[in-house]
């Protein structure tokens, strides 16, 4: 079987969509799948939220031309499909639906655990949190990274008891801390 | 500080020796932020850019680290001093493009550099030599909580530090290292070594960035993910991908030396005389000998003293610098010569290399 595209490559990657409850088909050679990327795992992911926003704007706004708009910057939701960027930091909020799943798709997590702006109102809390409680008392991140180390320290020194039980005890923490 | 003294200082980074500097070239960090109430540089209007740069430019140049630092619009550069900042890693070719509105900031020792309205607003970055992710970090941490006092950032509580582009969100942070694997190359183990790498969650990349060509079997590797990690464990997973390809590279090295000792002379042997004796050579061909002959000093062939100068070589010979030095605009037949003229002029006083010690001492260890 030949590319769709080119038609005289053979085609090696086959990929399928339902769009409108039919079953759409594409037989696509490596080139032409990399030019278009399908094998690219964030365009696809890009794909899949698009279309669900899409459905989302067709519910809340009626006739289909009419999109979601960000009222701060005036960009829209072809836009973003266009460019793959945001328009302003409001974006972020006028486009929340689908958003989620992107992000899942992008960095396997979807809230921020890292540094936290001083002048942020909780970034005080947020300090609070992560300090030590008493000064014996460990740091739960800390505590993280540490073992962390130590498992990546057994795993070259062969001791897979060792890591095995650190890697557990690594996943608890991570539980706690809502990170897994 | 003016465009002229930028150029006759090879950054600070080439200079100096850091850790793990036989295989790890540089370790570089960027942080992406972002102003409250204006758009992001790409969907922004000339007016809004302009005003954001107003804001941004001063702030930079008042911190302590950017005392008598480079600042320029980016409308104020011509295209070939564009071109040198982008060869030395400083700016990025998107920011090379970029118009009014535009502008970039970097210290005295080209160890920190700001591109005001990239892709965001602040592109910072901090540079330097060997494997120190962390120290990189810290430093530009620094800078960035300093000008938090004076730039109200865009930031959400649930997504962390807002980008433009989303693949950014959340730190804003991409730790890379430029990595000499020439051993990985040579036993073309290379490919398999990337698609490892991209599997948990790292992108490797050539001399420049993304799409482009890996010249002197230089490769960068970085983190994909920026949301839902901290930086220290994103530096610290980093850091310990990059501890096992040291440990491949030195392997590889080894065992091309045990099993093709020959294939190996011939490499670098084949490089010195080229580079000694050629009177034409391209960009890709030089990168590529340059690169052997730094592989020549790793194994002790090559006397150590000769590797700064191949450093400082690999950003010299690019066609801007060589352009630059030339003070015309040359077509790319007689950047070839140039080229040929500096790299024979440079590496004057490179003996031959010696296998002699080190192949025979290996003998002698097997008996």
């Amino acid at each position: 079987m030949n590319c769709d595209i080119c038609h005289t490559e053979k085609a090696t990657i086959f990929f399928s969509q339902m769009a409108e409850g039919k079953l759409q088909k594409v037989n696509l050679c490596k080139a032409c799948a990399d030019d278009k990327g399908v094998t690219d795992p964030t365009g696809f992911a890009l794909a899949d939220m698009l279309e669900g926003m899409g459905k989302q704007t067709a519910v809340e706004a009626g006739p289909a031309r009419n999109e979601l708009v960000c009222g701060s910057c005036g960009f829209t939701q072809t836009d973003f499909k266009k460019t793959g960027r945001f328009g302003c930091a409001g974006c972020y909020h006028v486009f929340d639906e689908g958003l989620d799943g992107l992000l899942e798709a992008m960095h396997k997590h979807t809230r921020h655990v890292g540094k936290v702006p001083q002048r942020f109102p909780e970034a005080n809390d947020r300090v609070a949190a992560s300090a030590p409680v008493s000064p014996g008392e460990t740091n739960p991140r800390a505590r993280l990274s540490e073992l962390r180390q130590a498992l990546s320290k057994s795993v070259e020194d062969e001791d897979y008891e060792e890591a095995a039980r650190l890697r557990d005890a690594i996943s608890r923490l991570e539980t706690i801390l809502g990170e897994s | 500080m003016r465009f002229s003294t930028l150029l006759k200082k090879p950054a600070e980074w080439m200079r100096t020796p850091g850790p793990e500097n036989d295989i790890v070239m540089t370790s570089r960090v960027r942080l992406a932020r972002n102003l409250v109430g204006f758009p992001f540089p790409g969907w922004a209007k000339k007016d809004d850019r302009a005003r954001v740069m107003e804001k941004v430019r001063p702030a930079l140049e008042e911190l302590a680290e950017m005392k008598d630092s480079f600042s320029e619009e980016m409308t104020q550069l011509t295209a070939i001093e564009k071109q040198v900042l982008v060869e030395r890693h400083l700016i990025s070719r998107e920011h090379a493009a970029k118009g009014p509105g535009c502008a970039t900031v970097m210290n005295r020792k080209q160890t920190v550099s700001v591109m005001i309205n990239e892709e965001d607003h602040l592109r910072m970055q901090a540079i330097r030599p060997g494997l120190q992710l962390l120290a990189a970090y810290r430093s530009l941490d620094q800078i960035d909580t300093e000008l938090e006092d004076d730039l109200p950032y865009a930031f959400d509580r649930q997504y962390g530090y807002l980008t433009a582009c989303p693949t950014n969100l959340g730190t804003g942070m991409r730790a890379s290292a430029m990595l000499h694997l020439p051993g990985l190359v040579l036993s073309e183990q290379i490919n398999q070594t990337i698609q490892g790498a991209n599997k948990i969650g790292l992108a490797v990349r050539g001399l420049y960035g993304e799409g482009t060509e890996a010249l002197a079997n230089l490769f960068q590797i970085s983190n994909q993910n920026t949301l839902g990690m901290r930086e220290e464990d994103i530096i610290a997973h980093l850091d310990r991908v990059i501890g096992q390809l040291i440990a491949n590279e030195k392997n590889a090295r080894m065992k091309i030396l045990e099993d093709r000792p020959t294939m190996m002379q011939d490499q670098i042997g084949r490089a010195f005389a080229v580079l000694k004796y050629a009177h034409i050579i391209s960009s890709k061909e030089a990168l590529n000998h340059l690169s052997m002959i730094r592989l020549g000093c790793d194994l002790g062939f090559i006397p150590e003293e000769e590797r700064e100068c191949i450093t400082v070589l690999l950003t010299e010979i690019q066609p801007a610098h060589l352009q630059i030095s030339a003070k015309c605009k040359l077509s790319p037949e007689e950047r070839d010569i140039l080229r040929a003229d500096i790299i024979r002029k440079s590496l004057i006083g490179l003996t031959p290399p010696d296998f002699g010690s080190i192949l025979t001492d290996r003998d002698n260890d097997d008996e």
